[in-house]
């Protein structure tokens, strides 16, 4: 097992209270293993993947633990997790078209991060230079300020930079949300290359967008509003869904072929629940068609079928 | 490159008209007759005083009407001539400026420079530092709210008059003569500090303001977040965060020079420090048109001056502005 989650609770601090961003995230990932993480904005997902590398000033670590490759990673402690960033767990970020500083060349910025991090340069800045030919940039990008480079050249350079050196776990989040569909493919399609030529041993994929992850994601962890929904492999995730929200979730996509000038596209009524105070019981039970007195208890996250595990009184029954 | 400088340096230069223009109309808007005083000042004899009147009025430039005063001004400007002072006639103008510009810049130059320097330093290291934040911070806030002419006049009585540890006015000791000497040299120093100080500590207060308020928004900037998850040391991180949050506190100093010479003038009047606010205080007491004017001319030029420079230099410290020149990205 690469990566060991047990019950990790992470709130946000608000002046109205804690938010319950992420509350007891159970789940594993094998080696080699790329993992979809879905669902729709506020749900946690970010919060999740972020908690797995830094939590920011307005994170909490609650509770919960977290092991990479049998060791336990101090996740609640910043200082401490020093030594297993960019090297152990890494991250591409949610921002990677802003996350380079605007008035430095790219390679100044590299070279100096990893003579920070008491890198040794020789190596490493050909292994640099050389990923960079295989997502397609010309070795002169080292040369330039971020200004220079379109949007899916820059997400490309942090992607090179974040995996650089062969970490264990990379977290992927929403590494195509601002780019354009056939950019999206392509740089959806590098994170299966990078996984394949063993820079990373495995993945967390974080998108709201289900189409992506079941071109390129093993497994897909569904989340809804803090909670798990439902893990399993990716076919069974869009063709055998057990929780009613991830069924729900995979029927408001549109098909290929299909017109939709006669049927409208349902998408799933209501809204997430704040997570500020949460409903008690299973938290989709608002907006779930299937809901009866059981939800009021909350239903546990388990094997519903072989490799499929899922939190839903249905599921389970 | 070169299609951006030549649009800065025409931009100065209307400014620098359009500055001079106003500068040679304003003393002569201003109520009062200068010759009058200069004759008062000579308590003449009344038939002198009509002869001696005709004979400034030619002297001076007033017997011509005043558009033509103002084409010779441009016309004498170019030779470098600025009048003759009519305080102090016939000394000419530029004599005095020369002799009270060497105090002015010994006063200017390091209070600009160290307190942009210190202010910047202190700021970013109060930032995001709790018990250095929350004495750094109100004090900062203290000083830049003071004028300066206030702080000098506080400065002035706790310690040169109270604690007797520094001379109270003059720029030297009233036995010496400006000269190349240690013992000059000390006396200056010792009249130097107080008004230093003074334009020093209001300055530095603005200046860790400012820098304060910039490293916390950089260090909330996309670039250092990554740069921490990224396993980056502080050291790493603040650094970036330092030198991208000097960028707007250049363009500041650029804005600043004119009130920190306002400032400069005010503070040589509280101490009679004999540089240009002293000359200035006189030039306008007496109605010396010239005087004012080419002083003026001087503080413009050198602020304008100042203006150009950094506006360049940013060329080379922000990358950002030299692709908005190519027009790309």
């Amino acid at each position: 097992m690469s990566l060991k989650v047990d019950g990790l609770t992470v709130y946000y601090q608000s002046l109205r209270g804690d938010v319950k961003a992420v509350d007891g995230a159970t789940f594993e990932i094998a080696d080699g293993e790329i993992m979809g993480l879905a669902g729709e904005s506020g749900c946690g997902k970010s919060t999740l993947g972020k908690s797995l590398v830094r939590m920011d000033a307005r994170m909490r670590y609650v509770d919960g633990r977290v092991e990479l490759d049998g060791k336990e990673l101090p996740v609640w402690d910043d200082r401490k997790m020093n030594p297993y960033r960019f090297k152990h767990v890494s991250i591409i970020p949610q921002y990677a078209l802003s996350a380079l500083n605007p008035t430095r060349k790219i390679g100044t910025m590299a070279t100096e991060l990893l003579a920070s991090r008491d890198i040794p340069l020789n190596g490493v800045v050909d292994e640099f230079k050389r990923r960079l030919k295989i997502v397609g940039l010309p070795e002169d990008v080292l040369e330039r300020f971020p200004i220079e480079l379109s949007g899916g050249m820059k997400q490309r350079v942090v992607m090179v930079l974040s995996s650089l050196l062969d970490p264990s776990l990379l977290i992927a989040d929403e590494v195509t949300s601002a780019l354009d569909v056939s950019t999206q493919r392509a740089v959806s399609e590098l994170l299966v290359e990078f996984r394949d030529r063993g820079f990373v041993k495995s993945m967390i994929v974080i998108t709201h967008d289900l189409s992506v992850l079941y071109q390129i994601a093993d497994t897909i962890l569904v989340m809804y509003a803090g909670k798990l929904a439902e893990k399993a492999p990716a076919e069974t995730v869009v063709h055998a869904p057990a929780h009613p929200y991830t069924r729900m979730l995979i029927s408001s996509l549109p098909e290929v072929g299909v017109r939709y000038a006669e049927k409208r596209l349902i998408g799933i009524p209501g809204r997430p629940p704040s997570l500020l105070e949460p409903p008690t019981g299973c938290r989709f039970k608002t907006r779930c068609p299937l809901a009866f007195e059981k939800c009021a208890e909350e239903p546990p996250f388990v094997e519903v079928a072989p490799g499929q595990a899922a939190a839903c009184w249905k599921a389970t029954a | 490159m070169w299609r951006y400088l030549f649009r800065k340096v025409s931009i100065y230069v209307v400014t620098f008209v359009v500055a001079v223009s106003i500068d040679w109309a304003i003393p002569r808007f201003m109520p009062g007759d200068p010759i009058q005083g200069l004759l008062s000042r000579m308590q003449a004899q009344p038939q002198a005083s009509e002869e001696l009147t005709s004979f400034y009025t030619e002297a001076f430039g007033f017997d011509v009407p005043l558009w033509k005063q103002y084409l010779n001004f441009w016309a004498a400007l170019f030779q470098g001539d600025l009048g003759l002072s009519i305080t102090n006639y016939p000394i000419p103008v530029t004599e005095l400026i020369m002799g009270a510009l060497p105090y002015t810049l010994a006063l200017l130059v390091p209070a600009i420079l160290l307190s942009f320097w210190a202010g910047n330093k202190v700021g970013a290291l109060a930032a995001r530092r709790k018990t250095l934040d929350n004495t750094v911070l109100p004090m900062s806030y203290v000083l830049t709210a003071t004028p300066q002419m206030w702080l000098g006049i506080i400065l002035a009585w706790v310690f040169a008059s109270s604690l007797a540890l520094f001379p109270v006015s003059g720029a030297y000791g009233f036995a010496l003569q400006p000269e190349w000497s240690v013992e000059f040299a000390r006396s200056f120093l010792h009249h130097w500090i107080l008004p230093f100080s003074a334009l020093f500590l209001v300055a530095f207060g603005g200046w860790a303001i400012g820098m304060r308020n910039l490293i916390i928004y950089e260090l909330e900037a996309d670039y250092s977040n990554y740069l921490a998850s990224l396993g980056a040391p502080t050291r790493l991180v603040r650094k970036y965060a330092y030198r991208n949050a000097l960028l707007p506190q250049i363009t500041g100093l650029a804005l600043a020079l004119g009130a920190v010479v306002a400032g400069a003038i005010v503070v040589e009047i509280v101490f009679s420090y004999p540089g240009l606010g002293t000359l200035t205080l006189n030039a306008i007491e007496n109605r010396d048109y010239f005087l004012i004017q080419g002083i003026f001319l001087f503080l413009i030029t050198g602020v304008l001056i100042a203006n150009l420079v950094i506006d360049i230099a940013y060329v080379f410290i922000d990358p950002r502005t030299r692709v908005g020149m190519q027009g790309g990205a």
